[in-house]
């Protein structure tokens, strides 16, 4: 065995890479229920992948026969429902992971230097994931896959002079057609998860460079021992591997529940109108994205003042894109002088609560019909959403501190 | 964990509040086996001569209804020459199309689309209407184009209508013109095998689904206890 | 961190106990994806065994039909075609169909059922590459195989020749006698192709 060893690192550097990244990587030792979510996502991206490559031995990305070998598999094919269910519900899992994984970023300020360029390639994953669910909830071709392509896609119309153009371009028809799902599928299955595996690799790299950030937003590297280990660090491996396959477990508990006992959860997970056949002609009552779009969705939605220049449609849509881009500028906008909440004032933290309070909002406000009450909700829900980014800089270099200590507690 | 187990709960409420209309309760029960034959039997009876349920095939059914194969063959095979067919209808498309004025839906998912609440209602909601083609009209499924299939056994009704506080004409109550084979209650309980056949039919993996999520919960835990013997022991390092 | 009072055996023993039963809990979640790579309810009802009807099947004439997806072939082999099969022992690489290409019922030199020896049921898939072979029925030169050629089947890929029994002559790349799937008679002019005759079921 050692004599394997050595002749494997005289040739590539595995023991090196095991210390490196486990076995020698100091984490600090007081992470606490929020940073399970980072093994979590590499967990729910793999078991995406696997489920993935075994729905696609079965699938056929043809608008005529594609609706009917999701259902082929859902009943012919040996165990294909699971691995359906799996992939459906993993999506849906995979989004609740990574925007508590964002959320524990905001609240311990692991974006503040100098993890800018950690949470940046976390953004841009955060991005090609959403593409990558959008398109692959197409690909069932039922009636919500079709005219929930056809609303996102027609936002494009919205660009001035190249719009119309545009949205042809990205169809490849005059209509969501046939065209358009085999280019879905090979973005969905190939080009995307590409591109998914290679931003999740750099995001790792970029955070081993410099070590996790913690619930106290203390850096761990400042206080060192003789033997050059930081005090407060203990080895990734075994401490947090141990403890992350606890976490694993109850995660996966919870995912096994809704896969075996409610995998449509009540219509958040799997929608009904999805359970009809594409049909160009019949719109479904009520064109919902699926809950985690469902934000964005009534930030596009809530932009109905005609009187803006290039009209509302087009502002609408500047404005879901403008709330996703503030995200990137989190590192730079804020400017309290430490990172966790903490050591935080008052208003950090009830700035924070609003904005949470106010994303949530948003969320349900997109599965409603946007009139009425409604609509004005959507609209102070989304000027809190982006007042929390804007006027950041001012209320955190406003805010009151709490002494950080030398050491974590 | 607290927070996760309260945001599942908080997330697990319905997307949408129903579209208005009086959707009636029904005891939607895969283990119930009887039910499920019996639902089989009408289904096939009053269903399949006009629509398709072409995801399914009749060895399934016949394998998960624990019907044998040759009753199946016999009695309940009217469009497939084989075991291992699909459900099919006999009914020509163009003729359907001629006869209805529409291509009568493919029932294989519709309890998924529809709701089990939504299929039972509607079985129960046909009255006479001399207004409408067929000869037949829903409360629930106004205009529709599908006849009362199943009137032999429910009897012909009137519907009478009355009008709300804004002059709408609103749906009261049935009058009973001609009764059929069944009384009401007798009707109510042939309607839910019927429908939850069809639940059973929009998804026949729920046969193992429930059971075999037991299992997988129970192994998990005991994975879990390990883990977490496991993950105290390393623990106990870290001061 | 300290390194005092670590019981290391225990330690080890639930190291141990943790993968043992992720590994079982791992063995458990690849079956479905294994399994899901076998034969779908699909595949299954398109190879199920299929009805044939011949009463109207001419004498050596050849009728091909599917059966999971193979071609098979039916003749009603005529008389003289039957007097030519024991003739040809020394031709031939296994005229005795030692090699079990066919159910123990048709281990005979007409490779048929013993009431029913004149009809011949073969898979008419090459057993060299999986080629198609041609039907040769005629015999002499007609059938451009030489002039004291039987009449049999040729497989155009490679070359390899059977008789009219399906069996596999010498020196060709075939290495055996064309497989017989199993039939059973339903009425004297109706068989059944993929299911064993009552009697032989055990």
């Amino acid at each position: 065995m050692e004599k394997l060893m050595s002749w494997i690192d005289d040739r590539f550097p595995l023991t090196q890479v095991w210390e490196e990244h486990m076995a020698k990587y100091y984490a600090p030792k007081n992470f606490n229920f929020w940073y399970f979510f980072g093994s979590l996502a590499i967990l729910m991206l793999v078991m995406q992948i696997i489920t993935g490559i075994f729905l696609t031995m079965h699938y056929k990305p043809d608008a005529e026969l594609a609706f009917t070998s999701v259902e082929y598999i859902m009943r012919d094919v040996p165990w294909g429902w699971l691995m359906r269910y799996m992939h459906a519900i993993g999506a849906s899992m995979f989004f609740i992971v990574i925007y508590l994984h964002m959320f524990r970023a905001m609240i311990y300020g692991s974006y503040r230097a100098p993890r800018e360029l950690i949470w940046i390639f976390g953004m841009v994953i955060f991005i090609a994931l959403m593409a990558e669910s959008f398109m692959g909830y197409l690909l069932p071709w039922g009636n919500m896959s079709f005219w929930g392509a056809q609303v996102i896609i027609s936002l494009f119309g919205a660009i001035p002079y190249v719009g119309d153009g545009l949205v042809e371009w990205l169809r490849g028809d005059y209509v969501i057609s046939d065209a358009t799902l085999n280019r879905f599928f090979a973005f969905h299955v190939a080009a995307v998860p590409l591109v998914l595996v290679i931003l999740v690799f750099l995001h790792i790299v970029a955070l081993h460079k410099v070590g996790s950030n913690n619930p106290d937003g203390i850096e761990i590297k400042k206080n060192k021992g003789a033997d050059g280990i930081p005090l407060d660090g203990i080895p990734f491996h075994p401490y947090y591997t141990v403890k992350d396959i606890v976490g694993v477990i109850v995660f996966l508990m919870v995912f096994s529940a809704i896969v075996f006992f409610a995998p449509e959860l009540g219509g958040w997970f799997l929608e009904a109108d999805n359970f009809t056949p594409a049909d160009p002609l019949s719109t479904p009552s009520h064109i919902v994205p699926l809950w985690y779009f469902t934000p964005y969705y009534s930030i596009l939605r809530a932009v109905t003042w005609e009187w803006l220049p290039g009209g509302a449609k087009l502002w609408g849509v500047i404005a879901m894109f403008a709330s996703l881009i503030v995200l990137f500028f989190l590192p730079w906008l804020d400017r309290s002088p430490v990172k966790s909440i903490r050591y935080r004032g008052g208003i950090f933290k009830v700035a924070l609560t609003i904005f949470i309070l106010a994303f949530l909002g948003l969320g349900w406000l997109g599965t409603q019909p946007a009139e009425g009450l409604n609509l004005l909700l959507a609209q102070i829900g989304m000027f809190l959403y982006f007042g929390f980014f804007l006027l950041m800089p001012i209320y955190t270099s406003l805010d009151s501190t709490k002494p950080v200590p030398e050491r974590l507690t | 964990m607290k927070k996760l187990f309260l945001l599942l709960t908080l997330v697990s409420m319905p997307v949408f509040a129903s579209s208005g209309a009086h959707l009636d309760e029904v005891d939607i029960d895969m283990s119930d086996t009887a039910s499920l034959q019996r639902g089989a039997g009408l289904f096939v009876n009053y269903c399949l001569s006009c629509h398709s349920a072409a995801f399914m095939r009749y060895n399934r059914m016949a394998a998960d209804l624990q019907i044998p194969e040759d009753v199946v063959e016999d009695n309940m095979m009217f469009t497939a020459d084989r075991i291992g067919g699909l459900m099919k209808t006999t009914m020509p498309a163009k003729d359907a199309k001629k006869w209805f004025g529409k291509t009568p839906p493919d029932l294989s998912l519709i309890a998924r689309s529809r709701g089990p609440e939504w299929i039972y209602t509607y079985m129960r909601s046909f009255y006479l209407d001399d207004n409408s083609p067929s000869g037949w009209n829903n409360v629930l499924f106004e205009k529709v184009a599908m006849p009362h299939v199943m009137y032999s056994l429910q009897g012909a009704r009137h519907a009478v209508f009355k009008k709300d506080e804004h002059g709408r004409e609103v749906f009261d109550h049935y009058e009973m013109v001609k009764p059929g084979s069944l009384n009401e209650e007798e009707f109510d309980a042939a309607a839910r095998d019927l429908t939850n056949f069809m639940v059973y039919l929009a998804e026949p993996a729920q046969m193992v689904r429930y059971k075999l999520g037991v299992y997988v919960l129970i192994f998990l835990a005991i994975f879990f206890v390990f883990a977490y013997l496991l993950k105290k022991e390393y623990w106990k390092d870290v001061h | 961190m300290s390194d005092q009072n670590v019981n290391k055996g225990r330690r080890r023993m639930l190291t141990l106990a943790t993968s043992a039963v992720g590994a079982v809990g791992v063995g458990f979640m690849a079956t479905p994806f294994i399994l899901s790579m076998t034969p779908s309810a699909r595949a299954k009802a398109a190879g199920a065994p299929v009805e044939v009807d011949f009463s109207k099947l001419a004498e050596g004439v050849l009728l091909t039909i599917e059966w999971q997806g193979k071609p098979v072939w039916i003749v009603k082999r005529s008389d003289a075609m039957m007097d030519t099969l024991g003739t040809l022992t020394d031709l031939l690489a296994d005229p005795e169909s030692d090699v079990e290409q066919q159910p123990a019922y048709a281990k005979n030199q007409s490779r048929a059922q013993e009431k029913h020896p004149n009809l011949s049921v073969m898979v008419g898939l090459c057993t060299h590459l999986g080629c198609v072979p041609l039907e040769k029925f005629a015999i002499g030169p007609a059938s451009d195989m030489g002039d004291d050629w039987p009449g049999g089947y040729f497989c155009p890929c490679h070359g390899s020749k059977f008789d009219m029994a399906g069996r596999v002559y010498k020196n060709v790349p075939a290495p055996t006698n064309l497989p017989v799937p199993p039939f059973r008679f339903l009425s004297d002019t109706v068989i059944v192709v993929g299911e064993n005759p009552e009697e032989a079921k055990v």
